[in-house]
């Protein structure tokens, strides 16, 4: 009995920690947090799309807090914001039905190499 | 510029709605592609997520894939790491925070890479799963 109350307490320390990571993640770099929190959450046992799902609800009152601090530090932009948004929208959308289409694991692949090779060149 | 703007945000969104993550490329595209300063385009990603996440999250709930409890468990250091750390960001130098958000794609890559090559190995089709229900 005590072995096992042992063992949920690291569990969640790792949660807390890893929320906290998360967090950091996120506030410094603008972005990113939730392909951080998805493995977290498959991590504490949830189904795919649930821990999908649940990323997203984790992540919008963090961003939200993140732009308020953003905006009083003079980092928004919001006729920028606008326009990215439309498209944000419009692509959205498109990009919900496109993945019924599409084989999902070939685009893993792509998005992957892209997102290193872009990740590499602002590195150096 | 604001029709690149404008098909930046749907490159952006096109791999938010695929479920692959938008952001981590929007960032990049904005500031190697368009110019757009590191913590602005930072700043563009933040505020552009919300409105998507608010729509995906009706859905969500309807379907109810929303965990609750791991939802407070997370959120509550997430939240007091992430103001303080958004404090903190003013201090880095627009470069050297391009730099480190390389390194953040580098190691997120990394990892994409090896789901990716696990799914494959393993012939599970995991990303089937990650529809959006629209």
């Amino acid at each position: 009995m005590e072995k096992t109350s042992k063992l949920k307490f690291w569990k969640i320390l790792l949660y807390i920690l890893g929320g906290a990571f998360i967090g950091v993640a996120n506030g410094l770099f603008g972005g990113g947090g939730g392909m951080l929190c998805v493995p977290l959450l498959l991590l504490a046992g949830l189904k795919n799309q649930e821990a999908q799902a649940t990323a997203i609800l984790i992540m919008a009152p963090i961003s939200i807090a993140s732009v308020v601090v953003y905006y009083s530090n003079g980092y928004i932009d919001w006729l920028m914001a606008l326009y990215v948004g439309l498209g944000s929208i419009v692509g959205g959308i498109i990009g919900a039905f496109a993945l019924k289409k599409f084989s999902n694991i070939v685009l893993q692949y792509i998005f992957a190499v892209v997102m290193l090779v872009a990740g590499l060149k602002l590195l150096f | 510029m604001w029709i690149y703007l404008f098909l930046a945000g749907l490159f952006g969104g096109l791999c938010g709605g695929m479920g692959l993550g938008g952001g981590t490329l929007l960032i990049p595209i904005l500031t190697m592609i368009l110019s757009v300063d590191q913590h602005l385009a930072q700043g563009l990603n933040l505020l552009v997520f919300i409105p998507t996440a608010i729509v995906a999250l009706v859905i969500h709930a309807k379907n109810k894939l929303l965990n609750y409890k791991m939802f407070f468990i997370i959120v509550v250091p997430a939240a007091i790491s992430a103001i303080v750390s958004s404090f903190l960001v003013k201090q880095i130098d627009g470069n050297i925070l391009k730099n480190c958000f390389g390194g953040f794609l580098v190691f997120i890559a990394v990892y994409e890479i090896g789901v990716a090559i696990k799914t494959t190995v393993t012939n599970k089709k995991l990303f089937d799963n990650l529809k959006y229900k629209i």
